[in-house]
């Protein structure tokens, strides 16, 4: 509730809001701006009475054309997608299971591995990248999307299995036991019962592996050299400046159309990942 | 068990044995559901640290494997000035915009809680860019700085801060360059540090807050001794999360001004990558990489004793 005078709702609320707001999303526009800029109103001193930074009324899809005529973006596109997609299978083929056997069942070491899972989901990749190439190399996956898909699960599965962990133990264990009264051997307890239930739990998990899956750097700016092979991050990055030349019209055409799958995946699924974060930081 | 007795319809009782079924046991179907998951990351995780670690130790270069060199690569860090100005980059990088994200973060994050119009519209906006590629999100941000072209200068013009034809040289000048990388990290963290406490805002319940209303309690007395306490294993697991993603930094880096003006902007991860991958000194590269796990080490242990000391009270 926003209580109080006009004046306090200003200076409390609607001001401090619209800051946050023009500084979160401007890059946005930005972006959105100089993609349909022509290339004569981009280059002009910010000095000139000339310069209207906001607006054109001369709109050209002329860096839309060079994007996808002119570099092999559509291709970046697709290997981003197919990556991103095979390497989420595999994490939450994993971490569905993993959570599940950490969370709902006793074995000998069970805390020791969920805290190693854990350890390794703390892991950034940029300290492991060199050796990681070095073995990259050594199975002949370099350059090939599979030293991608092999790579990526290992910062999706630890996140995946804490994701699932947190919400198969607000399962209750009832569930379980009336299957297994009915005479529900364990895995089919598990596959046919539980796993339906969190089915909520495993959409957000898809979505965050996605989305990390698709935003990731590093990894495939040292495993991949061809052009053909890149994904949309690297492609852009190497393709699209050359030397100190930035081509800033087809930059942001390539940046906000290479932004615009995940932010969709994420509208959809906003208060998933609200509810999510809550999940994952009080489990 | 040594039978089973299984009743049919018609009444008969028919009994057997049982029949085997290993996964019955909790142990074999976990070891079973686990070794994917194990396997995985033993491969692509335990092996790379363990080969990180002979790699640091050797001084190979690409496509030539090293001999065994002791400490030299680590010894040599010490002794590099590039290496000393990435130490103090890395924490002040870190420090700082920690600090401000927590910051600004609560008050958006305290802002978002309240009912307003638009509200599930207004988040779905808020997180793009937390969640939108970095580097993709850089490139924005490198095109806003640019010093001729572009509409930060233009802003600071208008604003009558700086005069026509001498705008801020924000990425071509060692000090400004540190600012401009930490305003755009500030940036995209801001947004994960406002949902995810937003989301610890919501679990604590609006009637303690009501009760010291009544009690007399001030707004800023009913934060600082109400909500803020309550928020703090949330606010901790952010806070730890966050500084580890922003010690390890690469993407933002590497795009705005790749270690420059002159390394000014070098963070542990660029330094390694210039080592490692641009010079091909792979060995010194996994060095540079490897003095961030100590650090790393201390924080991912107190983030483990406090999150046990939470849930053991």
């Amino acid at each position: 509730m926003i209580e109080g005078s006009i004046w306090r709702r200003w200076v409390f609320f609607r001001l401090p809001m619209g800051i946050f707001l023009i500084f979160l999303l401007f890059p946005f526009y930005w972006m959105i701006i100089t993609t349909f800029r022509p290339d004569g109103e981009l280059y002009i001193p910010w000095y000139r009475a000339t310069y209207k930074p906001f607006w054109t009324w001369n709109p050209t899809t002329a860096h839309l054309k060079y994007l996808f005529g002119e570099t092999t973006f559509a291709i970046w596109m697709w290997n981003t997608t197919f990556i991103a997609v095979v390497s989420t299978a595999i994490s939450l083929f994993c971490g569905v299971l993993a959570g599940y056997a950490l969370s709902r069942l006793t074995f000998k070491g069970a805390a020791l591995l969920g805290t190693t899972i854990f350890v390794t989901y703390l892991v950034p990749q940029t300290l492991l990248f060199i050796p990681l190439s070095e073995i990259i190399r050594a199975y002949s996956l370099g350059d090939t999307p599979w030293s991608l898909i092999l790579s990526y699960p290992t910062f999706l599965i630890p996140f995946c299995t804490w994701l699932m962990m947190g919400y198969f133990k607000s399962v209750p264990k009832e569930l379980e036991e009336c299957a297994r009264i009915d005479g529900a051997a364990r895995w089919q307890a598990m596959l046919y019962i539980i796993i339906p239930v969190a089915v909520p739990g495993i959409l957000s998990a898809m979505i965050f592996a996605f989305t990390l899956s698709w935003n990731e750097f590093i990894y495939a700016l040292v495993f991949l050299s061809s052009p053909e092979q890149k994904t949309v991050p690297v492609g852009v990055i190497s393709e699209l400046v050359r030397g100190d030349v930035f081509f800033w019209g087809p930059l942001m055409a390539g940046a906000l159309f290479g932004s615009i799958p995940v932010a969709i995946a994420y509208s959809f699924f906003v208060e998933q990942y609200v509810s999510g974060v809550t999940g994952s930081v009080k489990g | 068990m040594a039978t089973t007795a299984i009743p049919v319809p018609d009444g008969t009782i028919i009994v057997g044995k049982p029949k085997w079924r290993p996964l019955e046991s909790e142990g074999n179907l976990a070891m079973l559901l686990l070794l994917p998951t194990v396997a995985l990351l033993g491969m692509f995780i335990a092996y790379p640290f363990v080969r990180g670690i002979l790699l640091a130790v050797t001084n190979s270069k690409v496509g030539q494997i090293g001999d065994f060199v002791g400490f030299e690569n680590f010894a040599r860090l010490l002794k590099d000035p590039i290496f000393h100005a990435v130490v103090y980059n890395t924490f002040l990088y870190t420090f700082v915009t920690t600090i401000f994200k927590l910051i600004l973060g609560l008050w958006l994050a305290l802002l978002l809680n309240r009912d307003f119009k638009f509200k599930a519209f207004t988040r779905a906006f808020i997180l793009l860019p937390f969640i939108v590629p970095t580097v993709l999100a850089c490139f924005a941000w490198k095109w806003m700085f640019d010093p001729t072209f572009a509409v930060l200068n233009w802003m600071l013009f208008k604003l009558g801060i700086v005069a026509a034809g001498a705008g801020v040289n924000w990425l071509g000048d060692g000090d400004m360059a540190m600012l401009s990388i930490m305003i755009v990290n500030i940036w995209r963290g801001v947004p994960f540090f406002a949902i995810s406490l937003m989301a610890g805002l919501q679990t604590i319940s609006p009637d303690l807050g009501e009760a010291a209303a009544i009690d007399g309690a001030k707004p800023w007395q009913r934060f600082w001794y109400i909500t803020w306490p309550l928020l703090m294993p949330v606010t901790m697991v952010v806070v730890l999360f966050s500084v580890i993603q922003t010690f390890s930094d690469f993407q933002i880096v590497y795009v705005m001004t790749g270690g420059g003006p002159a390394n000014a902007t070098h963070l542990f991860a660029t330094y390694a990558y210039q080592l490692g991958v641009g010079t091909g000194l792979l060995s010194q590269g996994a060095a540079v990489s490897l003095a961030m796990f100590p650090l790393l080490f201390g924080i991912v242990i107190f983030q483990l004793m406090y999150i046990r000391r939470v849930e053991t009270r």
